[in-house]
């Protein structure tokens, strides 16, 4: 019996004490992950799995409250809103975590480039920082798609840029502190290249921060990209997005609130679970304490 | 020709000059310990060596390290790097903060010989679980994929001194090894680091601020105070006549059986900041033996015995006070 489940119990202890463990096995991060593992799935099978296809109309059956048949009603032109919000995850999910990946990448590389270097540089990058950091993202997003036009990949572009100053800066501050450290100092004592410190030792070391702060800030990209939908600036129709459904939905609040309701319910839950995620993400990586001991 | 000459050193740190006129060698085989308090310019010394200043923002101001026919003091930084750790390795004071937190130790070590000896993976691990042995790290090969918040403080200077042996030096600088271990685990590390030393005739410099290390492990000794050399001798002439009044009073420090029933000895004052050291003999205004030319006269160095000393009215000498 022992000898039996000696090897599960092996692995029940491992997984407990990984990082995926003490995340998902927190009420918090668990309900969060199973919501967005749920969320990723539907944007992955959409295809295969809506109950109607996206752009299928049918204007007899438009503005249908939710019934049997359309569980969530129909649009204005008899589109079944289930199906398109089930589509639009896909538009939100790939917007707001292809411009996040992006400006992560992005703004370690100039953070740790200007923390380590320092010098010009640093100065330069610090003061475009500061002045992007001195504008809300979404005006920076708007001005940027404004100039570029509208579109899927205008407004990842969008997206990625209003939050690189953020990254950054963060990875910047990280660099600064870490780059003091003695086993920095060991390390280059023992003949190591400025890029074999930079990228083997203090990005490793500055990544847990940045990687919570990419996780809150892909919730705050989902709204940005659900608001550039709203104004008609993001994913064009006939491609469903969270914030073109409001937008539509938007005219008809009084006649039939579902259309409006049920997309803005899936930004806002999504955002809820994504921060809940993230919380939860900050007390595995226990971050404060890292912090603490530099 | 000794594996290592520093002669007449002074460096410049924005402006101030911690450093002046430091001269010392050291050869293969053999234990050089820099001694000082804290402030007296022992790590800027192991810095200026190991050719790091610039990561404090300084430079070699004058004099000349030559090692091994090179002279580090004008090499160049992409050569200096092929130097570092392949052929002087460094052993930083605190083992605590030396490892990166996040790296397993093993990657640590191999990561020296992958880049100075061009070894592959496999290997590098293999020659690390070697060093790691002898270095008597119980279960190496386990201890090898472990992190260094799960090792003790004793365990993790070895580890970082296994990282210094990686690449096979001719040179190690150990700063203040021990100053961060318990007391029991200080002698082990130390004696280890003597074994290094006979067993591989490599040479060593050992930054202490206790003569009771130098005394056990040393064969000769550099005496710094506020950055300039106050004495320089074998270990057994030092302690057996020290000339100048600070080696003796370093000496005095060293608790002794008899201190037991009685006060440890200090040195009173401190060290003075490099922004105001006092003119002429720096030491002066803690030296018991001062006389009228110390405070203004630099004292020149002088060579008695095969010993090095500056002092006006050094002790031990013949030279009345």
């Amino acid at each position: 019996m022992t000898a039996a489940t000696a090897p599960h119990d092996h692995f029940w202890l491992t997984f407990r004490r990984s990082l995926a463990g003490k995340v998902l096995l927190t009420p918090k991060g668990g309900v969060a992950g199973a919501y967005l593992l749920v969320l990723v799935l539907i944007a992955l099978t959409a295809p295969w799995i809506t109950p109607y296809p996206f752009d299928q109309q049918a204007l007899p059956l438009a503005n249908r409250p939710p019934s049997l048949a359309n569980w969530l009603g129909t649009d204005e032109f008899g589109r079944d809103v289930l199906s398109r919000i089930m589509y639009g995850a896909r538009t939100s999910l790939s917007v707001s975590v292809t411009a996040i990946s992006v400006s992560v990448l992005v703004g370690m590389a100039l953070g740790a480039a200007a923390g380590y270097f320092g010098g010009m540089f640093d100065r330069g990058v610090t003061a475009a920082v500061d002045l992007s950091w001195s504008f809300p993202e979404i005006l920076i997003a708007l001005i940027l798609v404004a100039i570029i036009g509208p579109g899927l990949h205008s407004t990842m572009l969008a997206i990625a840029i209003a939050y690189l100053a953020q990254f950054t800066r963060l990875t910047r501050a990280q660099i600064m502190g870490l780059k003091g450290e003695t086993y920095i100092e060991a390390t280059l004592s023992l003949g190591a290249s400025h890029g074999h410190v930079v990228f083997r030792h203090l990005m490793p070391n500055a990544l847990a921060p940045v990687i919570v702060c990419g996780m809150l800030a892909t919730g705050d990209a989902i709204i940005l990209e659900a608001t550039l939908g709203f104004f008609g600036l993001g994913a064009q129709p006939p491609v469903p997005s969270w914030g073109a459904m409001m937008s539509s939905g938007s005219a008809l609040i009084f006649t039939a609130p579902w259309i409006i309701v049920f997309p803005g319910l899936a930004v806002a839950i999504t955002v809820v679970m994504i921060n809940l995620f993230g919380d939860a993400l900050i007390r595995a990586l226990d971050i404060r304490a890292n912090l603490r001991e530099g | 020709m000794a594996l290592l000459t520093v002669e007449n050193l002074g460096i410049d740190i924005h402006g101030i000059r911690p450093l002046d006129g430091v001269s010392f060698s050291v050869d293969k085989g053999e234990i050089l310990g820099i001694v000082g308090e804290s402030g007296s310019g022992k790590s800027l010394t192991a810095l200026s060596v190991i050719g790091l200043l610039p990561l404090i923002g300084g430079r070699i101001l004058r004099g000349s390290i030559r090692f091994d026919g090179i002279d580090l003091a004008t090499l160049p930084e992409a050569e200096f790097r092929r130097l570092r750790g392949r052929r002087i390795a460094f052993i930083t004071q605190n083992p605590m903060t030396s490892l990166d937190p996040v790296m397993r130790i093993g990657a640590q070590i191999d990561q020296v010989s992958m880049l100075h000896l061009g070894l592959d993976a496999r290997a590098a691990q293999a020659r690390s679980i070697e060093i790691m042995a002898q270095l008597r790290i119980p279960e190496a090969a386990t201890i090898y994929h472990h992190f260094p918040h799960q090792l003790s403080g004793g365990m993790k200077q070895r580890i970082v001194i296994a990282m210094a042996l990686a690449a096979d030096p001719d040179l190690i600088i150990a700063d203040e090894p021990t100053t961060a271990l318990d007391v029991t685990i200080q002698a082990q590390i130390v004696d280890l680091l003597v074994e290094l030393v006979r067993e591989r005739d490599v040479a060593l410099i050992l930054i202490t601020h206790d003569m009771g290390v130098v005394a056990q492990t040393c064969d000769r000794v550099v005496v710094l105070y506020a950055g300039r050399v106050a004495e320089s001798d074998a270990v057994a002439a030092i302690f057996e006549r020290p000339r100048h009044p600070y080696t003796r009073a370093l000496i005095g420090c060293i608790p002794r059986d008899e201190t037991a029933h009685g006060n440890l000895t200090g040195i009173p004052g401190a060290v003075p900041s490099v922004a105001h050291y006092p003119a002429g003999c720096r030491f002066h205004p803690r030296c018991p033996r001062r006389g009228a030319p110390c405070d203004h006269i630099v004292p020149v160095s002088a060579a008695m015995d095969g010993g090095l000393f500056a002092c006006h009215f050094p002790e031990n000498s013949g030279v009345a006070r």
